[in-house]
C-alpha cells in the first residue's frame, strides 16, 4: 500500500492562485487527481473532505461529478503532445470539450470556441483553429489545452506541470497568461510545479508538498524568500544562483539535500522528512510534526517551533 | 592549457522538399565555430530549434555535417571516413534529456554499464563486471542495485546510470544534452555536484547544452549563446551575465526564473 497523502489541508478564494511546490514522489499528481475523482481504481481517498463551491465533492454523485468536470473545474496536463489528438483539428478538440459539457447547439458551440482561440490567439486564431497539433509549436500546443480547460469558463483551473516541456521564454509566456487569466475571468488556480522560480510573481500562496504532507502554507513571498520548514529551505538553497554576487560560488558544491525521497509505501511514524533533515531532533523520529502558525497565514509543521 | 575542440565554421542542412530533387532545405547549423579547452565545460545556451542538439549530433559524429571542421584531439573527424570515426566516437559520448528512452529497460544496470565494452570488445568478462561495478559505485549508485532493472530506480539514479555508461569507454569529451532538464530541482543540484566531482578527479571536459541559464552559468567556464544556427554571443559566465550583448541573451537571462535571497539561506537555524 502506498500512503501518497497524509491530512493534507488548504483553502483556496475566488481569483486565487495557490501554488504547490513538489518534487517526484511528493503526491502532487495524486492530489490533482483527488480533486476531481480522477484516481485510477486502486486510489481510495480514505478520509477528508473537499468542498468546492459549498459542494462536498466526494459525496457527489457520477452525474454531479460529470457537471463539475470540465465545466467547473478543470485541469491542465503536462505534455500537450501527448494530452491532444494528433490527428483532430484543433477546434473540432476544443467543440469536443463543449459537446462534452456544454448542453449548445452547433452554431453556439462554433462561436464559443471561435471565441476562446481569439482570447488566447489574437494574432492567428482562424490559422490555429484549422491546424493539428504537429503544425504547433510546444507553447501553441499548451495553450490549445488552456483553450480546452477554460472553454466551458470553469472558476477554478488545476495546473499540473503546465510548463515542464517548454522553453524558458515560452514558459514566461505560458505563466503571463495564467495572470491575465486570473485578472480577467477572476479564474482560480492551483498550480502544481517541483521549480519554486515559477511560482515566484505568479502564486499568491505556496504549499510546499513533503511525502503527501503540507510541511508550509504560506504567503508566496514569505515562504520563497524567507522559508521557515527545513525541507522548504533545502529545496530553494540548492538551486544554481544567477546574480553575479553568487558567481563567487561558480563550479563550487551546490548543498544538495542528502538520500533520495521518501517511499510512500511504508509508512513512517514520526516526521517524514527526518532522515533528510539538517536539523532533525529525537522528537522528530517518533511524533509527526503539527501544523503550527507562525502568523496569520504562514504555518509550517516541524518542531523546531513550538505550537 | 590545450584545445580538445575545436569547431570551424560548421553548416548543416537538411533537404525539406516534398519532391525529388527540389531545392528547399532547412539551415540548422549557420556556420557555427567555437572550442573547448580541455578539462573545461562550455555550456551551450539558447531556445528550442536553435541548432544546439544539431551541433551536439555532429560533435559526436552521429550527424555528417554539411561542411565545416571539426578537430578533436588534432584531428578533423568530420572528414574522417566511416571506419575512422568509428575509432573515435568512444572518445565522445553523449548522456541524453530522457533516461528512461536511452537505456535499455530489459538490461540491468551492470549490464547497461558493461554493454560499451562488450561492443567495443574490451576486456574480458570478468574485467568488464569488476569495471561497470566500479563506474556504478564512482556515480553513487551502490554495488546492492547493480541487478536492478531501469524502472526500478528514480529519475536522477537513471541519469547516474547514463552517466556511468558514458564513462565505460573513458572518453576525452562529454556531451550533456539537456542532461539535468527532466529532474527535480533538488537532484539537479545533486547530479550537478557529481558532474563536477567526476570533471575534476577524471579531467573530463564536456559540452553542456541546456536552456536553463542559471545551471549553465554556474558549471561552465564559458557560455555559448545559439540563435537560429548560428553562436550570437560567447564568453566567460561572468561577463554574460554582467552584460549580455546580443539580444537572444538578454532574452534568455530574462525568461530565467530567478530568486532573489535564496542562495544567502543560512545553514541550520
Amino acid at each position: 500500500m502506498c500512503h501518497a497523502l497524509a491530512g493534507l489541508s488548504f483553502d483556496l478564494g475566488p481569483g486565487e492562485i495557490l501554488g504547490i511546490l513538489g518534487e517526484s514522489g511528493s503526491g502532487k499528481s495524486t492530489l490533482a487527481a483527488s480533486l476531481l475523482r480522477l484516481l485510477p481504481p486502486n486510489g481510495i481517498i480514505t478520509r477528508g473532505l473537499i468542498l468546492f463551491e459549498g459542494q462536498d465533492v466526494l459525496r457527489a454523485r457520477p452525474r454531479g461529478m460529470e457537471k463539475l468536470r470540465g465545466r467547473r473545474i478543470s485541469l491542465i496536463f503536462q505534455e500537450p503532445s501527448v494530452a491532444l489528438h494528433p490527428a483532430m483539428r484543433v477546434r473540432d478538440q476544443v467543440e469536443e470539450v463543449l459537446r462534452a459539457h456544454e448542453p449548445l447547439d452547433f452554431a453556439a458551440r462554433r462561436n464559443r470556441t471561435r471565441q476562446v482561440l481569439a482570447s488566447l490567439f489574437p494574432a492567428d486564431a482562424d490559422r490555429i483553429a484549422n491546424s493539428y497539433p504537429h503544425q504547433l509549436s510546444g507553447g501553441q500546443r499548451q495553450r490549445v489545452l488552456v483553450a480546452q480547460a477554460i472553454a466551458c469558463g470553469p472558476s477554478l483551473v488545476l495546473a499540473d506541470e503546465p510548463t515542464a516541456s517548454l522553453d524558458p521564454t515560452t514558459q514566461q509566456e505560458i505563466l503571463a497568461l495564467f495572470r491575465t487569466l486570473r485578472q480577467e475571468l477572476g479564474l482560480s488556480m492551483v498550480l502544481i510545479t517541483h521549480n519554486p522560480g515559477l511560482l515566484a510573481g505568479l502564486a499568491d500562496r505556496v504549499l510546499v508538498l513533503y511525502a503527501g504532507r503540507a510541511v508550509e502554507v504560506g504567503p508566496a513571498e514569505s515562504v520563497l524568500a524567507s522559508p521557515q520548514h527545513p525541507y522548504t529551505r533545502a529545496l530553494l538553497r540548492c538551486m544554481p544562483p544567477l546574480d553575479q554576487e553568487s558567481q563567487a560560488s561558480r563550479k563550487g558544491m551546490l548543498p544538495v539535500i542528502s538520500g533520495e525521497s521518501p517511499n510512500l509505501s511504508v509508512l513512517v511514524r514520526g516526521c517524514p522528512f527526518e532522515p533528510r533533515c539538517p536539523e532533525k531532533m529525537e522528537v522528530c523520529k517518533s511524533c509527526d510534526p503539527a501544523a503550527v502558525p507562525l502568523s496569520e497565514a504562514h504555518t509550517v509543521s516541524c518542531f523546531k517551533f513550538p505550537g | 592549457m590545450q584545445l580538445l575542440l575545436n569547431v570551424e565554421n560548421l553548416m548543416k542542412r537538411y533537404m525539406t522538399g516534398k519532391s525529388f530533387g527540389s531545392r528547399e532545405f532547412l539551415t540548422a547549423l549557420d556556420g557555427v565555430s567555437l572550442s573547448i579547452q580541455t578539462a573545461t565545460t562550455l555550456a551551450l545556451v539558447g531556445e528550442s530549434g536553435s541548432g544546439k542538439s544539431t551541433l551536439a549530433l555532429c560533435v559526436a559524429c552521429l550527424e555528417r555535417p554539411t561542411s565545416g571542421s571539426i578537430w578533436f584531439d588534432g584531428r578533423d573527424v568530420a572528414a574522417l571516413g566511416e571506419k575512422q570515426q568509428r575509432a573515435v566516437r568512444p572518445q565522445i559520448q553523449v548522456v541524453f534529456q530522457d533516461p528512461s528512452n536511452s537505456l535499455n529497460s530489459r538490461l540491468t544496470a551492470l549490464e547497461i554499464v558493461a554493454e560499451p565494452l562488450i561492443i567495443q570488445r574490451r576486456f574480458d568478462k570478468q574485467t568488464r563486471s569488476k569495471r561497470a561495478c566500479a563506474l556504478l559505485e564512482r556515480v553513487g549508485i551502490s554495488a546492492k542495485k547493480a541487478g536492478s532493472r531501469p524502472d526500478e530506480f528514480s529519475g536522477g539514479q537513471r541519469q547516474r546510470l547514463a552517466i556511468a555508461r558514458a564513462l565505460a569507454l573513458e572518453p576525452k569529451l562529454l556531451i550533456l544534452d539537456e542532461a539535468l532538464s527532466a529532474l527535480d530541482c533538488s537532484v539537479q543540484a545533486q547530479i550537478a555536484n557529481l558532474l563536477l566531482e567526476l570533471q575534476a578527479s577524471l579531467r573530463l571536459t564536456y559540452l553542456f547544452i541546456t536552456h536553463d541559464f542559471a545551471m549553465a552559468a554556474h558549471l561552465a567556464d564559458e557560455i555559448a549563446v545559439m540563435d537560429h544556427g548560428r553562436i550570437v554571443e560567447l564568453g566567460a559566465a561572468e561577463k554574460l551575465l554582467r552584460s549580455p550583448e546580443h539580444e537572444a541573451t538578454r532574452c534568455l537571462l530574462a525568461a530565467t526564473p530567478r530568486f532573489h535571497g535564496a542562495a544567502n539561506l543560512p545553514e541550520g537555524l
